[in-house]
């Protein structure tokens, strides 16, 4: 594949990786924390932790839309489809993840809710169309990257006059986490989380661009450097953030620069401020409330806001006690530090949220990662085996 | 057969399946009549018995059934006619054997255009002589409209295994090669292609096709194979864990050496899959002892239906039974088995 490839080459990694071990300071160690779950798949997909000497680190951040989103939104989804009757829309991995009682949006549509997986939000206003009977709500989640198509469907709701349907927003925004961990005591006083340098989203930054990084690099003295999803984005990032650690420099880089420019994509901003507004304060699970961190929709869409719309309840959510995901999602722990990783939590069964999507630490580390610990078990035994296909 | 019984002939033009096509009666006659016995027409299935009656070779007998309920019937490279064919004659393959008989069941939704059932029933007895075997008894169902998705067809598949040839899960050991037929991926991403929620172009047709003269070779000239099977469901990452997990033993592949289409790996590149997953419906795995890896991917590469064979990897000793990949961008990474349907990933 063209323009793909050409950052997938094994040998040109090599080299690289050739870099990294040359460079890196054998008497110190590098902690560098990727803050999407984009990277996070690709770390292990590729297998970039053999490419690294040991003493430079991957942590996992919280980049992982449905990683993050708490229990009682994804109640209050199910409630949607399940009690006011709507056909509820929204990407794949949500419907797979567990709420309160372990109940999933999958699980629902099981019990006979009309839940419907699209690849985009333009298909949930085309199945409001086809369905003028039905109330339909796309139940919207995401960072900065899947909030301007939201924002362009709601105007396109509004010009086409489409009445059955409305969004359940749930988009947050990358910069207030970033803030969040870095503001967090673990960080700041304890020491817990050693953290030396972030690995700036991609398809994110291709969005908000590079700028709000500066305050960051500057504040905290932190360097970022902006990566592609590409696995030799991944490992020129991991050697731009060692040369910056080792000069003692805190800089915003840019290896991302074929996607990413300083400002962003102004129109798509203008799209989202034009169309949301900052909550004040918004819940995320593993980092709870943080302020300022995700978007409402502006009363003058209203008519297409599901929670102005609907009389949305939302309960207090127990989540299991054992599971770390809060932990993991602020990079405090790692998965195999969580009791239930493996046994009983796995992706066939996840019991947390980083189990579910492959942008999970937890799935992407089970999934890719775990045949390296020889103490979990290989749960494919308790899979049936289906030879007669 | 005559279809004089009946005053007047099925509209196989414009008629549609009826509940009377599966009631036992007259209207369930004429159907068999005048389209399972024309198409399927042979010695046994002609008797009309309940049930067929035939004559084997000696040795030892195989015996496989699957059932097909894929959407869209129809698709590029095949429809569920052809595919339930070469899905039996496959399972009946992969032990070795030679596939002689299939039974064909079918669950007919009412209102089913008998013009579609026409086809997919044309396109059966084609894929059943393309293999060689006969379709020797049948039974045909129809459930009210709603009830069904148009058709639905259980085959079941009997054969026989030539002496000397022992093919089985548990005989994989470490040491042994593994090797795959073809390029991977082809079915899965033509169907989805097709899917109501996310069609896209592509060229990429069906590899649907069956695979016992492929085996027929391979078994006569490397005997020793120790395993075959179609990597369908799950696509490959299924068939090397499940065999894995028979063996207690791991398994090294090496993401270069696995053929792929470009355009497949394309399709699966913006659908956020991996090949590694998608179904497969004419290509197979084989597990053989590594001194007879190269004789056998010879044979494999003269034959039409394996030209693109590879060897892709080894058995290794680990009671875990982990498969890992050395990728191509130089790391190790597991190839888990797939969980659940294979979604999308969002951004």
């Amino acid at each position: 594949m063209k323009y793909v490839d050409e950052y997938r080459d094994g040998k040109l990694a090599k080299e690289i990786a050739q870099q990294i071990r040359k460079e890196a300071n054998p008497s110190r160690e590098y902690h560098l924390m990727e803050f999407c779950g984009g990277h996070t798949h690709a770390i292990f997909r590729y297998g970039i932790p053999d490419l690294l000497p040991d003493n430079v680190k991957m942590i996992h951040g919280p980049g992982c839309p449905v990683c993050v989103l708490p229990i009682n939104r994804l109640d209050a989804a199910i409630e949607l489809a399940v009690t006011h009757g709507v056909i509820l829309c929204s990407y794949g991995d949500m419907l797979r993840v567990p709420g309160s009682r372990r109940r999933s949006l999958l699980k629902a549509k099981a019990d006979g809710a009309d839940v419907r997986m699209v690849y985009s939000c333009a298909d949930a206003l085309k199945i409001a169309q086809d369905n003028p009977d039905r109330e339909v709500v796309f139940f919207a989640i995401g960072f900065e990257t899947t909030t301007p198509p939201t924002a362009l469907v709601i105007r396109q709701a509004k010009k086409l006059a489409v009445k059955n349907f409305s969004v359940f927003c749930n988009h947050v925004l990358t910069p207030a986490a970033i803030s969040n961990i870095l503001e967090s005591p673990e960080v700041r006083e304890l020491g817990v989380l050693p953290l030396d340098g972030f690995i700036g989203p991609a398809h994110v930054s291709t969005v908000i661009g590079a700028q709000p990084y500066y305050y960051f690099a500057e504040e905290y003295q932190k360097p970022v450097v902006i990566a592609g999803f590409e696995p030799l984005d991944v490992l020129q990032a991991i050697r731009m953030l060692i040369r910056q650690l080792n000069e003692g420099r805190a800089e915003v880089e840019n290896e991302f620069s074929r996607a990413v420019t300083y400002q962003g994509n102004n129109k798509a901003k203008q799209m989202v401020a034009d169309t949301f507004e900052l909550r004040r304060a918004f819940e995320w699970r593993g980092l709870g409330l943080v302020p300022y961190s995700a978007l409402r929709i502006k009363s003058e869409y209203a008519e297409w806001d599901a929670e102005k719309r609907f009389t949305i309840d939302y309960k207090s959510a127990r989540e299991n006690k054992a599971c770390e995901c809060g932990a993991i999602l602020r990079g405090v722990k790692s998965p195999k530090d969580c009791s239930l990783f493996g046994d009983p939590c796995t992706p066939e069964n996840p019991l947390g949220s980083c189990m579910v999507s492959s942008e999970g630490a937890c799935a992407a580390y089970y999934s890719y990662g775990r045949y390296q610990e020889r103490s979990i078990k290989n749960d494919a035994d308790t899979i049936a085996t289906d030879a007669s296909q | 057969m005559s279809s004089k019984r009946f005053s007047h002939r099925l509209d196989l033009a414009n008629g549609k399946v009826e509940m009377i096509h599966g009631s036992g009666g007259k209207g369930m006659a004429q159907l068999i009549d005048e389209l399972f016995l024309k198409e399927f027409t042979n010695p046994y299935l002609d008797q009309m018995n309940d049930q067929a009656c035939f004559q084997l070779p000696a040795g030892r007998v195989v015996m496989a059934t699957d059932s097909h309920v894929i959407s869209p019937l129809f698709f590029p490279g095949g429809d569920i006619g052809a595919l339930s064919v070469h899905g039996t004659v496959n399972d009946v393959a992969m032990s070795g054997a030679k596939p002689y008989y299939l039974s064909a069941g079918f669950i007919l939704e009412e209102g089913f255009p008998l013009k579609d059932l026409k086809n997919i029933v044309e396109s059966m007895a084609v894929a059943a002589k393309e293999a060689g075997v006969a379709i020797v008894t049948g039974d045909t169902k129809v459930v009210e409209r709603g009830k069904g998705d148009g058709c639905f067809i259980n085959t079941t598949g009997i054969g026989v295994v030539p002496d000397g040839v022992s093919i089985s899960g548990d005989r994989v050991q470490a040491g042994d090669k593994i090797l795959v037929s073809g390029t991977l991926g082809d079915h899965g991403v033509a169907i989805m292609s097709l899917r109501e929620n996310l069609s896209f172009e592509t060229t990429i047709e069906s590899d649907s096709q069956s695979l016992h003269d492929l085996v027929a070779a391979m078994v006569e000239v490397v005997p020793e194979i120790h395993c075959l099977r179609d990597p369908t469901r799950g696509g490959l990452s299924a068939t090397l864990n499940e065999i894995a997990q028979q063996a207690s033993a791991g398994m090294q592949i090496y993401e270069e050496q696995i053929p792929v289409r470009e355009q497949v790996k394309a399709a699966c590149e913006f659908l956020g899959l991996d090949p590694l997953y998608v179904a497969n419906e004419g290509k197979l795995v084989a597990f053989c002892p590594a001194d007879k890896a190269e004789q056998l991917l010879a044979v494999m590469k003269t034959h039409p239906k394996g030209q693109d064979a590879a060897i892709i990897g080894e058995v290794v000793e680990d009671d875990l039974g982990f498969v890992q990949m050395e990728t191509a961008f130089g790391g190790n990474r597991m190839v888990d088995w797939i969980n659940g349907e294979q979604l999308p990933r969002i951004c």
